[in-house]
């Protein structure tokens, strides 16, 4: 039987990531995935007879480095062409004087944008609405009393439905937006700031240095400290005054998290989001050709080119531990597999509690894992129709963007309020995407895949899921046929999967796709809980490679990358 | 496994209303009562206890010449059975559960994550999955925090199991004549169970004074019954109720230590450095780092041994003259202070001056010279400053035959 340095937990992107870079680097890898297929929520799944989709819809913050030494390029995977429309990546300019632009540093240099969008073949991402440029999915704003709002190249490089007021407030916020997050991006990029045997002073010293404050003038930097812990209704209403866009910003604060757009710290929801890039463009997204499974697939491709091996149908069944030290895993089957590396890309709680259990582990460290908070407050709603609906207004190019119905802070505010008490929104706020107008292979031909992801639908419903869900579903249905008429007539099957069902479906705790509420808290060296910070657990050989860990969810692999190199660091 | 949801507060609530009256009786209340003559209590765990019932150095003496009843149900008890009872105990505590046989008790303590102790006690090992875990603060969050993975039920029984402990040199004798058969055989730290009303009472060969005695257990609807029967059948062997002075008088001079009294509890520590590991309590002989399993704290006392170990001893001392030193600080050669105090008496039984101390490690050794205590003697609304030489001695101060013989002496 072959034998293991190090066995990863989990076939999600993360755990695929992290066994890439371990073997690359030499390392005989093992990945276990529980499902027949891997990439976690990123997988494609048929929803419906010839209907597919997957959990995660859109691409934005799935790491360069990743993406370049995995060399997911080659392996099927195609990244949108930054620049070559010749316009510019970077935000408008700041109001201070030009100082934005470059304040906002590029982790790529445009150089080489160029030379790829000149040398790189056709894509099937070629000749989206920027004629010969990227295919960067556009935002667009759905708005009951007004016209669509839609934002286009890279998180509304350039704004379509708005006053040129509008659109010049929108410029200054945007910048603003892109510094601020620009000086959070290398402290969630790394791995976070070590508290152990350091004095106070030492640590802030650190944090200000992990911010790159200095990179900002004094102005800004006072202004960034301001702001860092707002909630985003109050910071939108500074500096915005069209209702859809402070609508959209709120939504993207709060999508994923049990905050409102006034609940305290909601801000930070929103730097997350902007932190993200794609193809080095900050804030942009993408529907992935082929879906998301087709990243999942390079993905794959790229973790066994790297060498390491991939079991799927092998679900864990408890980490072994020997004399405090991690020395493999039983499966569920019972049959043992040993290395002296375990890396779990699983649930923290579902790592510590069920796979190593709490015997081998301190009752406080126990008490704090149980603690986490992790109660997703997202549906997942999958609709095959028979056709491609239409949007009031919406002219058909822009459906092939993510379309928010969040068309005001307000209106996202009220979703929130009855989620706080147990209770699903009677209007809900969602965004949608139809991946099969990019990729027709994802419905029958003329059909059309409707996939949106929709606020607020508590975990814990007050009256049990088992009687809400056909009325959440109904009350999506009314919200979404106000917004396009006839849609309903063209349903022709709908899945819609509350908190509990994405619990069961992708093993996700409290149907959180974050794997941990991400909140200040809950963030950096607080992530999953302090004694398991920086990917490290309290058991040697065992370490953490999750969205449950520094810095959180979404398809970006950073826990994943970041795992991998603290193994690769420690053994060096 | 019954299932503790770690939220439900009002749950936890129920099972704990110790603070819903400002003091508890406890279920030998009329008997106190009547007997307490003095009507000196204290607070002990939110129970009204005596502090003394009419004299306390004759209730002293009732310990080391006759029989002493002292009500022990307000010591924190809980109940931890099931299939993984044992599991779960060796987790929890320093010692090898594994090694602690039914019928069998012994003294141990555990710990937080860090290794500091957060409370020391007495684990019951009543039958193969039934505990008695026995301590001096309230636990049950902790231990229902310690449960999720194990088969196990954990229940509060402070206020429904009642205690008494019968200790000195008559306590078999009047066991004996109260119709406990088979009482003789108990050796030190055995329990057996003894047919009582319309139940049963555990008797185990335990105590806190470091003589020979007893500790009993009972349903409290049986406790009246039971005070009753012993002290009936004790009329001819001085039998005779105490308070909490004579009986610390008798610990001080076993060298028995008490949580929150020779050091701080972790989870009652304000001050970050009062916290205590076992080391420097003198319970470092717990700490098993032979057993297989992890526990509490392990990881932390293990660090914290591989740096030196800890910062701090405790210690028994002996020092001259007849002034008690209580809470009096320790010098190293009268002008380096080095410890404290936290409990001293005159020992009537040794004749001595004792002491238990905690000091800085290295002034703790066997046979440190120039230790000093300075002791403030309150004389008529005047303090006299003595400074006494002192000297680390074994502990402890006292010690019995009687204590360990079996069969026990008789009368």
């Amino acid at each position: 039987m072959t034998s293991f340095d190090a066995i990863v937990i989990g076939g999600g992107h993360n755990g695929l990531v992290c066994a890439s870079f371990l073997a690359r680097s030499g390392r005989k890898v093992l990945v276990l995935e529980a499902e027949s297929e891997v990439g976690g929520a990123g997988r494609g799944l048929e929803f419906a007879p010839g209907f597919r989709v997957s959990m995660a819809h859109l691409l934005n913050r799935l790491h360069p480095e990743i993406i370049r030494v995995l060399e997911l390029e080659k392996h099927g995977f195609a990244p949108p062409m930054a620049v070559a429309s010749g316009s510019t990546p970077t935000p408008n300019p700041s109001p201070q004087g030009g100082g934005g632009l470059a304040a906002v540093r590029l982790p790529q240099d445009l150089d080489k944008f160029e030379q790829e969008a000149a040398t790189s073949s056709p894509s099937p991402l070629r000749g989206g609405v920027r004629g010969g440029g990227t295919s960067l999915a556009p935002n667009v704003v759905l708005s009951a009393n007004a016209d669509p709002l839609v934002l286009t190249g890279a998180y509304g490089e350039t704004l379509d439905g708005i006053s040129p007021a509008g659109a010049r407030e929108w410029a200054e916020v945007r910048a603003q937006l892109f510094r601020y997050a620009g000086i959070l991006k290398p402290l969630l990029a790394r791995r976070p700031p070590a508290l152990g045997g350091m004095a106070l002073a030492e640590t802030a010293a650190l944090a200000i240095t992990g911010l790159s404050l200095k990179r900002l003038g004094k102005e800004d930097m006072r202004d960034f400290l301001r702001v860092l812990l707002m909630n985003v209704a109050d910071f939108v209403d500074e500096g915005l005054s069209d209702d859809r866009l402070k609508g959209l910003l709120a939504f993207d604060a709060v999508l994923g998290s049990h905050l409102g757009p006034r609940s305290p710290t909601s801000l930070l929801g929103l730097y997350y989001r902007l932190t993200g890039e794609i193809g080095g463009l900050p804030g942009a997204q993408l529907q992935p050709p082929g879906g998301m499974g087709a990243v999942m697939a390079a993905l794959r491709k790229a973790t066994e080119r790297a060498g390491a091996a991939i079991r799927t149908g092998s679900a864990v069944g408890r980490i072994l531990v020997e004399n405090g030290r991690a020395a493999g895993v039983a499966l569920a089957d019972g049959e043992e597999i040993r290395a002296a590396t375990v890396i779990s890309a699983a649930n923290p709680r579902t790592t510590f509690v069920d796979l190593v259990g709490s015997r081998h582990l301190d009752t406080g460290f126990v008490r704090r894992v149980q603690n986490i908070r992790m109660k997703g407050h997202a549906a997942k709603l999958h609709l095959a129709l028979d056709r491609a609906p239409e949007f009031l207004g919406l002219p058909p190019e822009h459906r092939r963007g993510r379309l928010v119905i969040a068309p005001s802070t307000d209106y996202v505010e009220f979703a929130f309020n009855p989620s706080k008490y147990g209770e699903f929104s009677p209007e809900p706020a969602m965004e949608i995407t139809l991946p099969s107008l990019d990729d027709p292979s994802l419905a029958p031909v003329g059909a059309c895949v409707l996939s949106a992801t929709v606020l607020y639908a508590p975990y814990a419903l007050k009256e049990g899921w088992e009687s809400g869900k056909p009325k959440l579903l109904e009350a999506i249905l009314l919200v979404l046929e106000r917004h396009a008429p006839g849609l309903r007539k063209t349903i022709l099957h709908s899945e819609l999967l509350t908190p509990v069902d994405i619990e069961q479906r992708y093993r996700m705790p409290g149907g959180h796709w974050h794997h941990g509420e991400l909140q200040a808290d809950q963030m950096l060296m607080s992530r999953p809980v302090f004694g398991a910070e920086g990917y490290d657990t309290p058991i040697d050989g065992l370490f953490l490679a999750g969205a449950g860990s520094h810095p959180g969810g979404g398809i970006s692999g950073v826990p994943g990358m970041n795992a991998a190199k603290r193994i690769l660091g420690m053994k060096a | 496994m019954r299932h503790f949801d770690g939220k439900c507060l009002s749950t936890r609530r129920a099972l704990q209303p110790h603070f819903r009256k400002l003091k508890l009786d406890s279920p030998f209340q009329p008997r106190l009562d009547a007997l307490n003559l003095q009507q000196a209590w204290y607070d002990w765990a939110g129970y009204k206890a005596p502090s003394a019932l009419w004299d306390e150095e004759l209730e002293y003496f009732a310990i080391r010449s006759q029989a002493a009843v002292f009500d022990i149900s307000p010591m924190v008890k809980y109940r931890i059975e099931g299939e993984d009872a044992e599991a779960f105990l060796d987790r929890l505590t320093l010692r090898d559960v594994t090694k602690l046989k039914p019928g069998r008790v012994h003294y141990t303590a555990w710990c937080d994550d860090d290794g500091f102790v957060l409370d020391d006690g007495t684990l019951f090992r009543l039958s193969p999955t039934r505990f008695r875990l026995c301590c001096q603060e309230r636990h049950l969050p902790w231990l229902l925090d310690s449960a999720p993975g194990f088969e196990v039920e954990i229940e509060e029984e402070t206020e429904t199991v009642a205690g008494l402990a019968l200790q000195g040199p008559t306590s078999w004798s009047v066991l004996n004549a109260a119709g406990f058969a088979g009482s003789e055989k108990l050796k030190p730290f055995d329990i057996a169970s003894f047919p009582h009303a319309d139940g049963e009472v555990t008797i185990s060969r335990t105590g806190f004074t470091g003589d020979l005695g007893y500790e009993l257990f009972v349903d409290a609807k049986n406790a009246l019954p039971l005070w009753d029967r012993l002290f009936e059948a004790g009329k001819l062997f001085g039998v005779r109720a105490i308070g909490y002075h004579a009986l610390n008088t008798a610990r001080i001079e076993a060298g028995l230590i008490v949580a929150n009294a020779d050091f701080v509890t972790a989870e009652h520590a304000i001050r970050q450095d009062r916290v205590r590991m076992p080391d420097e309590i003198g319970l470092g002989f717990m700490v098993d780092l032979k057993k297989p399993g992890y526990f509490n704290g392990r990881h932390a006392i293990e660090n914290a041994r591989k740096k030196g170990g800890p910062a701090h001893v405790l210690v028994g001392l002996e020092i001259e003259g007849n002034v008690p030193a209580e809470h009096a600080i320790v010098y190293h050669r009268k002008t380096r202070e080095v410890g404290l105090v936290s409990a001293a008496i005159w020992s009537p039984l040794a004749k001595r001056n004792i002491a238990i101390v905690s000091l800085q490690r290295d002034y703790g050794k066997d046979g440190t010279a120039d230790l000093w205590v300075e002791i403030y003697a309150m004389r008529e609304l005047q303090y006299v400053r003595l400074m006494k030489r002192a000297k680390v001695v074994p502990r402890p101060f006292v010690k019995l035959d009687r204590r360990a013989a079996t069969p026990p002496g008789a009368f």
